[in-house]
Formats: structure tokens, sequence, C-alpha cells
């Protein structure tokens, strides 16, 4: 009897050791990453649009801060001016692609040579290849933002019914936006990392990135007012210099370069519904009145 | 049912050529005098949608075959050309990526209705095993297609689905060297399925013409399922037909268009906008939703015996087809609708939400809980097909069918009509 007591006990114990290194095992291992949150976008909706302020914002933000690590090969110059997108004047698109150095060539010496960008140009490469982006960038390759703001999502929900039911209401509501909503998250995800989180150096912890289990390579791109924003006529900024606000502005400037057409096909998309409503109700009248004859 | 052509050439040109090719004969007694049952309902709208699906993921195609690279390290960036320098070039892309997506939609629709109300059943057999080819052969398409962006989830589907074919013994690995033309998913890879994605809608095209071909020898099956016994039963196809279908199309591309206007992503993954990366995994590697509950099946087999888990996963999902082109053999019941079957109609419906359920395990990360959910469904696709299917025509008592459509119709006053209305039906409207 008291052989089958220690026994049992013997085995409560193991249970129990076995079950707290395994909880303690997962506590360890898995990171929560940090859901990003469902924000209103003024090109969210079947009528929404982008904002020119907010892109020609945005574009300052990639220009000065992103641009230096991340390519955007689908994009010229001249797209800024492009109805719909940042709408910069012909001169300011010339100006701004004027800032940048491309590579030119072969001249009649067979050299290649660098002159200042045109308004043709796509926006040059940060790095000629991606060796020497690892290199330059601690071994981490900073992606491409031409697609990036359609390439981003993230599922709030893993259990049933509330991803079915998640994946039904974001149908029905037009949600189209889980890109730019991660993006400006994980821009305003450089938070502290908890007590126990191991990170090496030239690592950096972010809550919202899953990716990489809250590792991510690139340092905190924004701090609060390293990008001057325009003036208003009381000589303070027309919107706040924060870390939020650029984050905003850059995820939806990023938007419109994986987006351009946004506008034009929610234009479009509005003429060709009235279109097929009103076809639709004339057919059913026609039906109806074909048809009458032999339901009657 | 046909062939009754009351065609006149109305002018001395369309005489002459009547006389040399009938065709114009043709075209009257398929689209215009062809009988159609009167009752038909909604449900028989979606022939007509697929025709017109399958020509417009031509049209669209043939101008985005344009503008596209078939070459590994220029594909995607092609792509992105024509959504931002092409005139309209968005509208085609998200036309056709859409419109997959909206044909393989349809395609389900007309198959589930062919299961509900029996319309595989003699004489109409070959018609439905036609039908089963070209869903095939759109897997096929559509599976090609979806490769050609390049991007993480084109590069990695194709990796896992062409990997597929090695399980089949001894020729399986020559079979997979062949589809990649060479020894991993790359150019040539690339190539070659454009070449195919090109090819098999006019494979699709051709089967279809046979798809139609034999519906009009066999005739349309109808809600009630009971044979057309006179012309009191039929309405032409013009304007009946006609009319009804144009207004079932128009909702339809209602749907349609607010996926492509407003929503042009939400069907596809992000993953495929990051471009094709071989020497990393994407996290969770899904189909395109339509090849989910296929997808579930591969993902659910374990070792049987000798048979590995890979290859009873392939089997399985094949099978899952097979048992579709099986039904008519299967079924045993006399009566096609299950308007009038009692125990088939719960039956039937309990198979569709478990199609739903395999498409949402497929869509889903595997967890142990997820594997077994998915087995039990899967187990339960085939005992519909091979055991319940079989048994309901042996045990079932079917409700008492109408004598005759248009009985069923009118309520058993068929002489309501009025006498002008299939007389000279195309002088109204």
């Amino acid at each position: 009897m008291k052989r089958l007591r220690l026994l049992l006990a013997a085995v409560a114990a193991l249970g129990c050791a076995v079950s707290f290194t395994a909880f303690a095992q997962e506590e360890g291992a898995t990171f929560v990453p940090k859901i990003p949150e469902r924000q209103s976008w003024s090109f969210a909706g079947p009528f929404g649009i982008y904002d020119t302020a907010q892109l020609q914002r945005g574009y300052k933000i990639y220009r000065e801060v992103c641009s230096n690590c991340h390519s955007m090969e689908d994009m010229h110059f001249r797209n800024l001016a492009d109805p719909g997108g940042p709408e910069f004047t012909e001169g300011q698109v010339q100006a701004l692609a004027a800032e940048f150095k491309v590579t030119d060539g072969p001249d009649d010496n067979g050299k290649m040579f660098k002159r200042p960008g045109r308004p043709a140009d796509p926006f040059p490469k940060p790095f000629p290849n991606v060796q020497m982006a690892k290199l330059a960038n601690g071994g981490g390759v900073p992606p491409d933002m031409s697609v990036l703001a359609k390439a981003r999502s993230y599922e709030p929900y893993d259990w049933f019914p509330a991803d079915v039911g998640y994946a039904i209401w974001s149908m029905l509501t037009q949600y189209q936006t889980q890109g730019p909503d991660y993006i400006s998250a994980l821009l305003q995800g450089y938070t502290k990392p908890p007590p126990d989180f191991k990170i090496e150096p030239g690592q950096n912890y972010n809550e919202v990135f899953a990716a990489g289990n809250g590792i991510i390579a690139m340092p905190p791109p924004l701090q609060d007012g390293v990008v001057e924003y325009p003036k208003g006529p009381d000589g303070k900024p027309v919107v706040p210099e924060t870390v939020q606000q650029y984050s905003r502005d850059v995820a939806a400037f990023l938007m419109w370069v994986a987006e351009p057409k946004l506008d034009q096909r929610k234009q479009n998309g509005l003429e060709v519904m009235i279109f097929l409503l009103v076809a639709a109700g004339l057919m059913y009248f026609v039906k109806k009145k074909v048809w009458a004859a032999v339901h009657a | 049912m046909s062939g009754q052509s009351t065609y006149v050439p109305k002018n001395a040109l369309a005489k002459w050529l009547e006389a040399r090719l009938p065709i114009g004969g043709l075209v009257h007694s398929s689209f215009i005098a062809y009988p159609t049952p009167r009752n038909l309902n909604y449900m028989w709208t979606f022939g007509g949608i697929l025709s017109f699906m399958l020509v417009a993921q031509i049209l669209t195609g043939i101008v985005l075959a344009m503008h596209y690279t078939p070459e590994s390290t220029l594909a995607f960036n092609s792509v992105e050309h024509i959504m931002r320098d092409v005139n309209a070039g968005w509208l085609l892309r998200y036309l056709h990526l859409n419109g997959a997506s909206m044909f393989f939609a349809a395609a389900y629709i007309h198959t589930a209705r062919g299961l509900y109300y029996g319309s595989y059943k003699a004489p109409r057999e070959v018609l439905w095993l036609l039908g089963i080819i070209i869903l095939l052969l759109m897997m096929a398409t559509a599976f090609m297609g979806y490769v050609l962006p390049w991007g993480q989830m084109s590069f990695w589907g194709a990796t896992v689905i062409t990997n597929l074919f090695s399980a089949i013994p001894i020729v399986g690995d020559t079979i997979v060297t062949y589809l990649w033309g060479g020894y991993a998913v790359g150019n040539p890879t690339l190539n070659r399925f454009y070449s195919l994605h090109y090819l098999l809608p006019f494979v699709i095209a051709g089967v279809v013409a046979l798809h139609v071909w034999a519906l009009h020898v066999a005739g349309q099956n109808n809600p009630t399922g009971i044979d057309v016994k006179s012309s009191k039963d039929t309405v032409p196809f013009t304007p009946y037909a006609t009319v009804k279908d144009t207004l079932g199309l128009i909702v339809f591309l209602l749907v349609y268009c607010w996926f492509v206007f407003y929503e042009p992503n939400i069907l596809g993954d992000a993953d495929n906008y990051i471009p094709a990366n071989p020497l990393q995994t994407p996290p969770h590697i899904v189909p395109e939703w339509y090849f989910l509950p296929f997808y579930a099946i591969l993902r659910s087999m374990p070792d049987i015996f000798f048979i590995p888990a890979k290859l009873a996963g392939v089997m399985a999902m094949f099978g899952a087809i097979l048992m579709l082109a099986l039904v008519p053999w299967l079924d045993t019941s006399k009566v096609r609708s299950a308007r009038f079957r009692p125990l088939y109609r719960p039956f039937f419906w309990v198979l569709i939400l478990v199609c739903i359920g395999l498409g949402y395990i497929g869509a889903k990360e595997v967890t142990p809980g997820r594997i077994v959910v998915g087995q039990i469904l899967t187990a339960y696709y085939y005992v519909h097909f091979l055991i319940i299917l079989p048994l309901l025509g042996l045990i079932e008592t079917p409700n008492p069918l109408p004598n005759s459509i248009s009985e069923s119709v009118l309520g058993g006053n068929a002489t309501a009509m009025p006498a002008g209305a299939h007389a000279a039906p195309e002088r109204k409207g």
C-alpha cells in the first residue's frame, strides 16, 4: 500500500515537472506578436482616395530616411506627378529627381558615368547588389518597397469561428489596408523588450515583427522631429512631427507606391457598379415581361 | 429533343450558305429554337456564366501575355509593369486574377447544382464526365497561371505541388524532372508553365464545345428531374433562357466587379507580392481558396500500411475528383432530383458543409487537432460517395413525382397557359 502511494506520488511529481518544463519552454520560446490595429485611412472604403498632402509628407520621409537602405525599383520619378499620387508639379519632380545621382552610360569612351536624375529615371537603388546590401545591414536585406504595402498582412484570430467571421467581415467591409496598418504599427513597435527576452548586439526588439519572432535587423528608423514638415502661417508644422504621424504618413505613401491606380480604380468601379445596377434593374423587368405569358 | 431545326434562310446569301454549310441552322436550333424546360431556376444560369468567364479569361489573358515576360528574373517586375505602365493594365490583371476565382466559384455552384438535381444520371453521364474533365483542366490552368507572377507563393506552391508527383512509384522522379525542366523549380519551369497556361484554355474551349453538344443531345435536366414529355413542358431558348441567363450574368458581374474594383487582393495571399526567393521558405504555404479542400485532403493522409503518407495524400486528393466522376454509377436511385428524395437532401447539404470544412482546414496551419478534423472530414467525403450514395437509393422511399413539368409548374392546371405563349414566343418582348 505504502509502495503504491509512493509510486503515485512519484508519477504525480513527474507529471507536474514535465508539464511545468513544457510550459516554461513554451513561455521562453514563443513570442506573441502585437496585432496591428485597424486604423482609419483616407484611401479605405469604396469612396476613399489618397490624401495628396499626406503622400507628399510620406515621400519626404522615404527620401530622407527609407531611401538610404530601401529600393523602390518599380517607381519612376515621373510617377510623383501622376494624378492620384503626391501630385508634385513637373518642375518639382525635376528638382526632386535631380537630388539623386543615377548611373548612366556607357558614354562614347565606353565608361559609365553619374548624372543628376531625370523624371523618366527609375528610383536608383541604394545598394548595387544583394551582397552589398547584406554587408551594409548586418546580414539582412532591406526589402524593396515597390509593393511592400501589399506584401504585408496579419491575421488577428487563429481560432474558429472568429477567423472565419473576421474573413467574412473583412470581405463585406472591403478591408484592404492590412499593409499600411502593419507598416505603421511596425514603425511604432520598437518598445522595451520583456525582461527575459534575449537580444544579440546589432539586433532590435519589435513587438509587431512576427516574421522574426520579435527580432528585427532594422534599427528604429524614426524619432520625433527627425523629418521637418511644412509649416503653417504661424510658423508651426501643420501636422505634428512625431513618430506616430511619420509612421502613418510613410505607410500611406507606401500604399500609394504599391497601388498607384487606386483612385482611378475606385472611380471606374463606381461607374461600373452604377451601370450594372441599372442594367440588372432593366433586365429584371425585361425578364418579367417576357416570362409573364409562361407564368400565367 | 434537339435537331428540330425550323430555320428558314431569309435571303439569297443565307440560302446559298445554308446549302453548303448549315451553320445558320445550327445556331438557330442550338440558341434560338432549342427547347428548354420551362421550370429552370437561377441555378441553371451558371452554364452561360461559365461560358462568359472562359471567354473573359481568354481575352484578358491574351492581352496580358502581350506585356508579360516569362523569365524568372523579370516576371515579377513585368507584372508590376503591367500594373503601372500599361494602359488599363491594372484593370486587365485584376480582372484576370479575380476572374479565376469567380470562374471556380461558378464551376463549383454548377457542379453542386448537378449533384443536387441529379443531372449526372442517364442519359447525361457523358455530359457529366466532360464537365469533370473541364474541372480538371481548369485546375491545371489555374495552378500554372498562379505560378506566372513568380512571387513567393507562386514559387513555393509550384514546388509543393510538382513535388507531389515524385510520390508516384518508379516513374515519379522522372515526371518531376520533366515538369521542372531541370532538378528544381526554376526558369525552365516558368517557361513551360507559361506555354501550357496559354494552351490549356483552348483545350477547355474544345471540351466545352463537346459538353454543350452532349447537353443538346440529352437536353437539359430541370428542378423536378423528370423528363420533358411534351412541348408544353418547354419554352424556346430565345427569348426565355436568353433573358434569364443575361439577368443572372449581370448579377454575377456585380459580385465579380465588387472584388475587381474594391478589394482586388482580398482573395489572394499577401506573400505573393514578395518576389520568389528559392532560399527562403514562407512560414505558411497555402494555395488559392479554390484548391483548399483538396489541399486539406492531401495533408490529412497518414502512412497506410506500405503506402507512404505522401503517396496516400496524392491518391486521396485525385480520388476526391474521381469520386465525382463516378457519381453516375455510385448513385443507385432512379429519381434524379433531390426535391423528391427526402433522405438524399440532408446528406447533400452535409456534403457541402464537409467540403467547406475541408476548405477551412486547408487554409489553416497544421495542428494535431486540425489533422484529426481533416481526417474525419476526408473520411466522410469518401463515405458519402462510396457508402451513403449507393445505399440511399436502396433504402429511400422517394416522394411522389409530378406527372409532367407543366403540371408541377401550374399545379395540375396545364391548360392555364395561353396558347400563344410557346406558339410564337419570338414575336414577344
